[in-house]
């Protein structure tokens, strides 16, 4: 059995977290050495996923067969496209980032949380290049546990009750969508013969229109919006995302939210191509909800991480947008978002973690004037905050311009009022910037704050990289996944006619 | 001389009996060298059980693939009562392994308990090999009458008398019902012969009595496989029973009811399969929603499993409203994958310890992942795999399940049923968020180091991963073990 190069980039964090649970955990500066090792080499591997990466074939590349149950249908069948492409190389990506944020920051059972974090970096790379129902099932909801207990045993002080709202509200979802697996999986058979998880070949079956297609999709879309989250499934974002330590913030915000957008990308327009047309506008005005709630909740907290947190259910609102708008600029505006979303507000996370670690305090109310005790880090903090709020030339206008073109074509309107969400964005943003950085320092631990740490910058620099790199020129990003996002949405139309002229 | 009035000694094929002989034969012979020295220890004795149950085990891999008959069809021995065999062996061997040291512990540990415990382990496999309501109704009480004593094996302790002595009405009553359901279904056709039923049920339609017959079976099956509403003795017992005993009702007797509930309905009664299908479909909604629900509010472990165990009940018997070789495939894969991972959660509870008491309650694993980082995450590997997480055995066995639910139409019942997993994923982490994320108050839990409780804790480990990594030889086989029902 040959094994190809998305097996390996999935398995390696794994087969090293295998080797770690070996190793004494008395060693806690070895599992972290070892640790960002495998993690940086995970990512070293991943390369090529990118380089060798053919950006005008919309077709799936790397692919890999395996037989796995025959008897049901099941194979380990994985590949990327331009879409997930870039998702797998935005986890491998963030992955050392969270893990280094965590040197200092965790102290207590290093070992184990080095494991679990190694374990959830392949449950994320399973998610991304699983190109099988049963197999992406399988990853799904065997990422959700290392998870759990990032935010359980390494989280603040509520976070045994974020930790298991995070569960249940993510295993409800999916329990539903097994079933819809299930019912896919009988109705292909039946009508085909052929009794398959493998997805390629269920999203060639057209699904004729009808019920059974609307309820499929609904119970694919619960499972992906609370995921997003889109609102009204957003409540335990906040929680989760406030009660985990930086480096699951992190890996929160950057790459499992992504999950549930991408969820909608792969299965849902593919799989039922009518319903995703039926239900666009229903989502397209929860996505706006979403938008402006999030938005305008953001500018009211006293915490920093509640405000970056509700500014992800705002930010992933235009990714939803921009999804269901169903046209080219909207969908590629959609990922790229996807994209941005990860790079910002990671990097917010970064850093108000990086001052919560030197002050232990979140409130916005605690600081003022920053600028003149660690300039440095009010630099790159303002670079990251233009970023997340869509200042052009950087990475997140990118990406929200073209959402808003996309969406434009749908509904002036609608647009006009996520449009709104890009100003707020800029109030709670910069006004929060303003309170922390700005002004007299008003408090007088402040004074003592030291400057960025070469670690620190060492964390952040790669991300800045990118935020400018995306900013600049789109087009490196862009270019690879276009020729995807038109044969989606190809066959997301000819599916969708082909059902409508029966 | 009538020939009808000609008694015809039926041919006596004991080889048939073979498995179930051996085990019964090592029971006896525990017995008897329990009079012989040395006095003092007994654990010589858990060896002769484990070589016996073994025997057994190795009578049945031996013997797969025949599909014997004996005694004027009163004992099957096709793939499905080997299937079991394996099932119920495995189940028994473990649960000697772990009471090796936790009898002795306990001050317990005498030849009866071994002794009984082989008893109605030959009792379960008889009732898997049952091919007439006689023998499921002799089998029954073999393994039933065992566990009645066996569940009050702490003499000392009021919550044991009182599991053996719940345990013993009700069952009792529930076997009357049984026994009266097969008098009636004797009435209505004539037999008690499985073929003989279903062919004079076919031969006459609808048959009232055998209706009325067949819903007493259910209450009889219903209690000894414990599903709403005839659940209630689960948790008393459960609890009040020395945790090996336990976990014995909760894996080899449930597994034993399956087999001959499964048989019974869909050999004998497969004419009325409309009406008992129906029936259960309510039974297995209302068993698997009601066992989620009341666990959710335990914090005694014992009766956590209990309830985790009913609502367990609930999902296999969405395989028989599903019906076909694919329903009852998966329900023999779920039973295996249940009792390993069953087992396994008990097994832990019979290792650890608390202020010299058995460690039962939630609280007391407060903070086992820092002092025992292994024996946690053993239990929590258990745990996950009820809940149903991948790539464990649970998640594979729900999905053969639900699978086959949703291919015969079920899909509604298939939505209770994840809704319900979901519900159960919120207790069973709980006793994770315990021993992850909390600090013990008060005494720290002790973990009694036992080389055999630790070897079946290990065996059942490896069960749970290879059934979710590998699940395709053994869905093969409870396949083909089903396959001769249906013929």
């Amino acid at each position: 059995m040959s094994v190809g190069l998305l097996t390996v980039v999935t398995f390696l964090p794994a087969l090293g977290a295998v080797a770690l649970a070996l190793v004494p955990r008395q060693q806690a500066a070895m599992h972290r050495r070892a640790g960002l090792g495998i993690t940086l080499l995970t990512l070293l591997v991943s390369l090529p996923v990118w380089t060798r990466f053919d950006g005008s074939s919309a077709d799936f590349q790397f692919e890999e067969v395996h037989r796995w149950l025959p008897t049901l249908g099941v194979s380990f069948h994985v590949g990327v496209d331009g879409i997930s492409m870039l998702l797998v190389l935005l986890t491998t990506f963030l992955t050392p980032i969270a893990l280094a944020s965590a040197w200092h920051s965790i102290e207590d059972r290093v070992k184990e949380f080095v494991i679990t974090l190694l374990l959830l970096e392949t449950g994320m790379l399973g998610v991304f290049v699983s190109l099988d129902l049963f197999l992406f099932f399988v990853f799904w909801e065997a990422m959700l546990i290392p998870m759990y207990l990032i935010i359980g045993v390494w989280g603040g002080g509520n976070r045994i009750y974020a930790a298991v709202k995070f569960v249940l509200y993510t295993m409800v979802g999916s329990a539903l969508m097994l079933v819809a697996i299930l019912a896919l999986y009988y109705q292909h058979g039946a009508a085909t013969g052929t009794f398959t998880f493998d997805l390629p070949i269920l999203a060639r079956w057209v699904l004729p229109p009808g019920l059974a297609q609307n309820l499929m999709f609904l119970a694919f879309a619960l499972a992906f919006a609370i995921k997003v989250p889109l609102f009204p499934f957003h409540t335990w974002l906040p929680d989760a995302h406030v009660e985990a330590p930086t480096a699951g913030s992190v890996i929160l915000a950057g790459v499992l939210l992504k999950m549930g957008t991408y969820g909608f990308l792969r299965f849902c327009l593919p799989l039922f191509p009518d319903a995703s047309f039926l239900f666009a506008p229903a989502i397209g005005v929860l996505a706006i909800i979403g938008i402006v709630y999030g938005a305008l909740v953001s500018t009211v907290q006293p915490d920093l991480k509640k405000l970056v947190a509700y500014s992800s259910v705002s930010h992933l609102g235009f990714v939803m947008l921009g999804i269901f708008s169903l046209n080219e600029q909207g969908l590629v505006g959609g990922v790229i978002q996807m994209i941005n979303h990860g790079l910002s507000t990671g990097a917010l996370f970064l850093m108000v973690g990086m001052i919560y670690e030197r002050r232990h305090t979140r409130l916005i109310a605690e600081f003022g004037g920053l600028w003149k005790v660690i300039p440095a880090f009010s630099v790159l903090f303002l670079v990251v905050v233009l970023s997340s709020l869509g200042l052009p030339g950087l990475n997140g206008f990118v990406g929200e311009f073209l959402v808003l073109v996309g969406a434009f074509q749908v509904s002036p309107w609608r647009t006009a009022i996520a449009t709104t969400g890009i100003i707020f964005a800029a109030v709670y943003l910069l006004w929060m910037y303003q309170r922390v950085i700005f002004g007299e320092v008003t408090h007088e631990e402040n004074r003592r704050l030291t400057d960025l740490s070469p670690r620190e910058w060492a964390l952040l620099a790669p991300v800045l990289l990118f935020i400018v790199w995306i900013g600049v020129y789109p087009a490196a990003f862009t270019g690879k996944t276009e020729a995807t996002i038109s044969a989606l949405l190809a066959q997301v139309g000819s599916k969708a006619s082909v059902a409508l002229a029966k | 001389m009538t020939p009808a009035d000609v008694v015809v000694a039926p041919p006596v094929t004991l080889s048939v009996l073979l498995p179930v002989l051996i085990v019964l034969g090592a029971g006896a012979l525990v017995l008897l060298l329990d009079l012989l020295p040395p006095r003092d220890s007994k654990a010589h004795l858990g060896g002769v059980a484990l070589a016996g149950v073994l025997g057994g085990l190795l009578a049945t891999v031996i013997h797969w693939g025949t599909d014997a008959r004996a005694f004027r069809d009163m004992i099957r021995l096709d793939d499905y009562a080997l299937f079991f065999n394996v099932v119920i062996c495995y189940a028994t061997a473990l649960i000697v392994m772990l009471s090796m040291d936790y009898l002795g512990r306990s001050g317990v540990e005498s030849g009866e308990y071994y002794g009984l415990v082989l008893f109605s382990t030959a009792g379960m496999m008889l009732m898997a090999a049952a091919g007439d309501l006689i023998v499921v109704f002799l089998a029954l009480e073999l393994m039933s009458l065992s566990l009645y004593v066996l569940a009050g094996l702490f003499q000392s302790r009021l919550t044991s008398g009182e599991a053996s002595m719940k345990y013993f009405l009700l069952g009792a009553f529930a076997t009357a019902f049984l026994l009266y359901g097969v008098a009636l279904i004797y009435g209505a056709t004539g037999s008690t012969n499985f073929d003989r039923i279903a062919a004079a049920a076919a031969a006459q339609g609808r048959n009232p009595l055998l209706l009325v017959g067949l819903a007493l079976l259910l209450v009889g099956f219903g209690f000894k496989i414990s599903s709403v509403p005839f659940h209630m003795w689960a948790p008393d017992v459960y609890e009040g029973a020395p945790t090996s005993v336990t976990a014995l009702i909760a894996t080899g007797s449930k597994a034993a009811a399956f087999a001959a509930l499964i048989r019974v309905l869909v050999v004998a009664l497969r004419g009325a399969e409309a009406d008992w299908s129906a029936l259960l479909w309510g039974i297995a909604a209302l068993t698997m929603t009601v066992g989620n629900v009341v666990a959710l509010a335990q914090s005694n472990l014992k009766r956590m499993l209990a309830y985790s165990s009913i609502a367990h009940v609930g999902y296999m018997l969405m395989g028989l409203v599903a019906g076909g070789a694919p329903g009852a495939g998966a329900v023999l894969f779920y039973l295996l994958a249940y009792t390993f991972t069953t087992i396994g959660a008990f097994g832990v509870l019979t290792l650890s310890a608390r202020a010299g008491e058995e460690a039962v309650d939630v609280g007391d694993y407060a903070g086992l992942a820092r002092r025992h980082p292994l024996l946690a995450a053993t239990l929590a590997a258990f745990l996950l795999s009820l809940v149903g997480i991948p790539p464990l055995a649970g998640f594979v066995a729900k999905f053969y399940l639900f699978g086959s639910a949703v291919r015969a139409g079920y899909v509604w019942l298939t939505v209770i049923a994840v809704l319900n997993s979901a519900v159960a994923a919120y207790y069973y982490l709980r006793v994770i968020v315990y021993m992850y994320m909390r600090e013990p108050d008060g005494e720290e839990l002790a973990v009694v180091p036992s080389f055999a409780g630790g070897l079946a804790l290990s065996i059942a480990l490896v069960g749970i991963v290879l059934l979710g990594f590998a699940p395709a030889p053994f869905a093969d086989l409870a396949q083909a073990a089903v396959a001769p029902l249906l013929r």
